[in-house]
């Protein structure tokens, strides 16, 4: 186990780096649909909700992975949607007169 | 050997899809390429969705189908709400995302249940508790933006000390279970102790603290997520549960720089509690007033206008009225401009959102440090709807409960014009000395009509 808790800390260090360096470069303009979209790409936990709902393991287990998998994939939708929303109303003052 | 082949498909995928994650987050620097970052997001999405329903683990698709739709007919119209409501939508998103994360961290604990390591067990109790009081937290940050609950901080004597107790109630459930892990009755008397701390650490929490609060959340949501990957040994949620985390991180940082508070200060300093202290002297002191005609009259003869709005013109649903303010004075050649304070609005960003709603361009609308460069060389500063982020006291008076907080210099401008209701304080109850000044006009009334009125005094004068 600690082999594998040490190759995920490998990677969440660096994720965490590459995320911190990305998002300080995110302008306050589009904050919102920077929490929106990180909103979106987290609702993957969706897969790993599918994998303990489908394997069939305990009636418990299936349950709470069903009511994972509707929470999730309900971020997901909603989130790259709302996004995309928002994004669509940001307009230059050039591409306003055009 | 075909099961082999498939997993080592899924990984692959997986790694795509964590590549276009950093790729959706790098595009969303600049609103000319943001939209590029949405879809690389989808299609990360997408990819990974497939490759797993594909997965040889999945034995039943029934109901996981069920599941998926039941999902998306809760996030189309979680996606399609109007603009001033998107921070509560982002609460109920993050209340649904630690809801799956502590779901599949509860139901990992009991299929393993006779054969769970210490370590596992601390990975899980970890996940499962910053899940669970994130859910709830969640939920109530989302009833008090709604206004299903009340705004103001709730607080009751000791209340610090109470919720510190029900969060060191639930990590040492957390420890007892890591020392023997197999007290399955011990488990879910942790996720309600959890639950319950959610609730007691978002209630005292008032209105204006609100976009730290959802900031924090979000990074508890995401840090959920990453828990979750190492628990399940899954790198793809191990990278997006850290980006997650990382942004509402830093977003949550920005906010507690932006109201010059710490963290511990929002979480336990009961905000908007203060409304007595500074009004020490209350004697009479004279405003001036103006009516829309004469307020026309002045931002027709400046050249160079800075709007400053807040969340007051949301409220009055007034921004498409600032829209037509803003196109009728540019036609005049005026310079107009919009200072945005971080805090501005519900939620990081919330205040862009709707004026870009509104379908005011993007490139006039300015962060703090810039518009207070050129304050001194404005004519009118206008101000809509926002209050403590203007008000001077923060730079001057050390009594002040906002002092230190970086505020919009507004009364180095020539003139400064306020539209408000009545002289009542804002949000936060603190008296603002900005309105006794002698080059501010106030302008009494409702936001949308005042502004709307200045507008067809603007056009009635062109006319002429």
């Amino acid at each position: 186990m600690p082999s594998d808790f040490l190759s995920n800390l490998y990677v969440f260090i660096l994720a965490g780096f590459v995320g911190f360096e990305l998002i300080k470069r995110v302008s306050p303009l589009l904050h919102t649909p920077l929490m929106s979209l990180t909103n979106a790409l987290d609702a993957i936990v969706v897969v790993a909700a599918i994998i303990i709902a489908g394997r069939h393991e305990t009636k418990l287990s299936v349950i709470l992975g069903l009511i994972a998998v509707a929470a999730s994939f309900s971020n997901m939708v909603g989130g790259f949607f709302i996004t995309d929303r928002m994004l669509r109303m940001f307009k230059s003052g050039k591409s306003k007169k055009s | 050997m075909s099961s082999v082949t498939s997993i080592q498909l899924i990984d692959a995928t997986y790694i795509v899809a964590v590549v276009l994650f950093i790729l959706a987050i790098k595009w969303l620097s600049s609103p000319t390429t943001a939209r590029h970052g949405v879809l690389a997001g989808e299609i990360a999405a997408a990819l990974a969705l497939a490759a797993t329903l594909c997965d040889p683990q999945v034995k039943e698709y029934k109901w996981i189908i069920i599941a998926l739709v039941v999902g998306a007919g809760i996030g189309i119209p979680l996606g399609m709400v109007k603009m001033t409501a998107v921070p509560q939508r982002t609460a109920l998103s993050h209340a649904f995302g630690a809801l799956s994360a502590s779901m599949i961290g509860i139901a990992e604990y009991y299929v393993g249940v006779p054969h769970v390591s210490r370590f596992e067990m601390a990975e899980i109790g970890l996940e499962v508790i910053i899940g669970s009081l994130t859910f709830t937290g969640s939920l109530i940050a989302a009833g008090k933006l709604q206004e299903l609950l009340p705004q103001r901080p709730i607080v009751y004597k000791g209340q610090n000390f109470v919720s510190l107790s029900v969060l060191g109630a639930a990590l040492l459930l957390a420890i007892a279970l890591v020392v023997n892990p197999e007290q399955p009755y011990l488990f879910p008397i942790m996720v309600v102790v959890a639950l319950v701390f959610g609730v007691l650490l978002v209630t005292p929490i008032g209105g204006a603290d609100m976009p730290t609060v959802i900031s924090l959340l979000n990074s508890y949501a995401g840090f959920s997520a990453a828990l979750l990957g190492f628990v399940l040994n899954s790198k793809v949620l191990v990278v997006a549960g850290a980006l997650d985390g990382s942004s509402g991180f830093i977003l949550s940082v920005i906010m507690c720089k932006a109201m010059n508070r710490s963290f511990t200060n929002v979480m336990f300093g009961a905000f908007g509690q203060v409304q007595t202290s500074g009004a020490v002297e209350q004697e009479a002191r004279t405003v001036r007033s103006a009516s829309p005609e004469e307020a026309a009259g002045i931002l027709a003869a400046a050249s160079k206008v800075v709007v400053v709005p807040g969340y007051g013109m949301a409220v009055a649903q007034a921004q498409h009225k600032v829209r037509e303010l803003f196109d009728s004075l540019t036609k005049k050649g005026i310079d107009v401009t919009f200072g945005i304070h971080p805090v501005a609005g519900r939620m990081p960003g919330h205040m862009n959102v709707l004026l870009a709603e509104a379908d005011i361009p993007y490139d006039r609308l300015k962060e703090m440090e810039e518009v207070n460069s050129e304050l001194p060389q404005t004519d009118v500063a206008l101000i809509i709807g926002a209050n403590d982020v203007t008000n001077p006291a923060a730079r001057s008076d050390p009594s002040s409960p906002i002092y230190g907080m970086p505020i919009l210099d507004v009364d180095k401008a020539r003139t400064v014009m306020v539209i408000k209701r009545s002289m009542n304080p804002g949000f936060a109850g603190i008296d603002n000395p900005l309105y006794y000044l002698d080059k501010t006009l106030m302008l009494f009334g409702d936001a949308k009509g005042f502004v709307g009125e200045i507008v067809r005094e603007l056009a009635g004068g062109s006319s002429h």
